[in-house]
């Protein structure tokens, strides 16, 4: 894996919410075509660090680094920021699905899709478009492209959601508890899309509390408890691993 | 006075009624968005200075603002400007109902969640393309029907430009009925503002319908 290509690299993270202490030193690598899952339990701060990563929220120390190029970086006890312009750049190198899709909901199908690479990008109408329409049709939803958000499952607005957010091409996709607002039935319907790019060589991290999942489809897994990675490695090394706040975790989920 | 002078003398009073409508809308939907801005500000002394506006403006009656408005230039620093009481009139609504205006879009906006803003965010959006293209939408939606209440009230709230004796059309029909004893013109103005509303509900109600679309 070290030969290839570091997408996105966090040295130090650390970010505290008032007293509490939610990432204590983080770091972390991101190669190229890699799938890192990343779990843990509620409050172990798994959804910070993704939201610090894709820069939604700031932190209190540490770096980021996308292709090498330096996002952000503390220096004597202050964050220094790329230039406007330079984040803009940094910024297009990754996409984010949320757990709640966040799609917009005045928009069709088509248009959420469409949208950001036309008057964001200022790309090709028609390219843009002709692409829009391959990537429905990927994820199983040619039929619904002029429909509005409301009139879809939310299977089905996830699966838009990924959509739109792979239309910008990004880099690296990230996934924050992609699946916990579904229902068991729709959840596989979106596995399976997340599958299928992981299949293709996708770079993806993704937040989950999907254990199977996680096992089946990652490179690695960094299995996070009160603001640290607890256990880092391979599925089987994570899964098979001796960290007794990991068994604990695995044993209350296999209880339920 | 017959029956066709009476509607001729109080229709060049509507006319005057329906300028201080328009105008009032004309510059009170835009204020409206620039205070509300003031309001959302993160800046305290800005937010808190506009708040404080707001609820003078909406805790005191439009009658006393208009007179303010009216007087107050020349009461408080001596100034008599020409032609005055048309422009205070439009002046005193606009900015009434501008505060009412900013709190409705304000409300409009609070409605929107989080995640449409991080959405726009990740995909690159500008803050002003954000605004225009992502938030506003919605809003416009959310805060229709609260706006449609307050353009009917202003229908009514006009008649109260008579405080300053401008010749709109409650004041006109007023003076007919004292000079000519008779209820008439109070039927007449009655019916007027009852059917400008009749109209605002039906274009209203079309225009909701027309956003309803998702």
């Amino acid at each position: 894996m070290s030969e290839k290509n570091i997408y996105l690299e966090m040295n130090n993270i650390k970010k505290s919410f008032g007293d509490l202490q939610v990432l204590k030193d983080i770091s972390l690598k991101v190669h190229e075509g890699e799938v890192l899952s990343i779990i843990g339990p509620s409050g172990s701060g798994k959804s910070t660090l993704l939201r610090i990563a894709t820069m939604l929220e700031t932190m209190d120390s540490g770096s980021i680094k996308y292709m090498d190029e330096e996002a952000c970086t503390s220096k004597n006890g202050e964050m220094h920021y790329a230039k406007p312009h330079e984040l803009r750049e940094i910024k297009k190198n990754f996409g984010l699905v949320f757990q709640s899709f966040n799609l917009f909901p005045h928009r069709t199908v088509i248009h959420n899709l469409t949208d950001a690479p036309i008057h964001v990008q200022k790309r090709n109408k028609d390219e843009v478009l002709s692409e829009a329409k391959a990537l429905l049709l990927k994820m199983g939803l040619s039929d619904k492209e002029d429909y509005y958000p409301s009139q879809l499952s939310g299977g089905q607005q996830q699966r838009v959601a990924i959509a739109r957010a792979l239309a910008l091409k990004p880099k690296v996709l990230f996934f924050d508890e992609p699946t916990s607002a579904l229902d068991p039935e729709l959840t596989g319907e979106v596995l399976k899309v997340i599958k299928a790019l992981a299949e293709e060589k996708m770079t993806m991290v993704i937040v989950t509390h999907e254990m199977s999942f996680a096992k089946n489809i990652s490179d690695r897994i960094i299995f996070m408890d009160k603001g640290v990675i607890a256990v880092e490695g391979t599925p089987d090394d994570v899964f098979n691993s001796n960290n007794s706040r990991m068994n604990e975790f695995l044993g209350k989920l296999s209880h339920e | 006075m017959n029956f066709v002078t009476m509607l001729e003398q109080i229709s060049s009073g509507m006319l005057k009624t329906i300028l201080i409508f328009f105008l009032t809308l004309l510059f009170s939907l835009p204020l409206g968005w620039i205070i509300a801005f003031g309001r959302m500000s993160k800046n305290k002394i800005l937010s808190g200075i506009t708040g404080f506006f707001i609820s003078v403006l909406r805790g005191t009656p439009l009658m006393l603002q208009l007179v303010v408005v009216f007087y107050g230039p020349y009461f408080l620093f001596k100034w008599s400007i020409t032609n005055w009481r048309f422009p205070a009139i439009i002046v005193g609504f606009s900015i009434n109902y501008a505060a009412y205006f900013a709190e409705i879009y304000r409300s409009g906006i609070s409605a929107i969640p989080v995640g449409q803003y991080e959405a726009a965010h990740i995909l690159g959006y500008t803050k002003i393309q954000t605004f225009f293209k992502i938030i506003l939408p919605q809003v416009v939606r959310i805060i229709l029907p609260a706006v449609t209440n307050e353009v009917i009230t202003l229908v009514k709230d006009t008649s109260l430009a008579f405080t300053l004796s401008y010749m709109e059309m409650f004041t006109i029909t007023k003076q007919i009925a004292s000079a000519q004893t008779t209820f008439m013109p109070f039927a007449i103005a009655g019916l007027f503002y009852y059917i400008f509303n009749l109209l605002i509900s039906f274009i209203m109600r079309r225009l909701e319908k027309r956003l309803n679309y998702y």
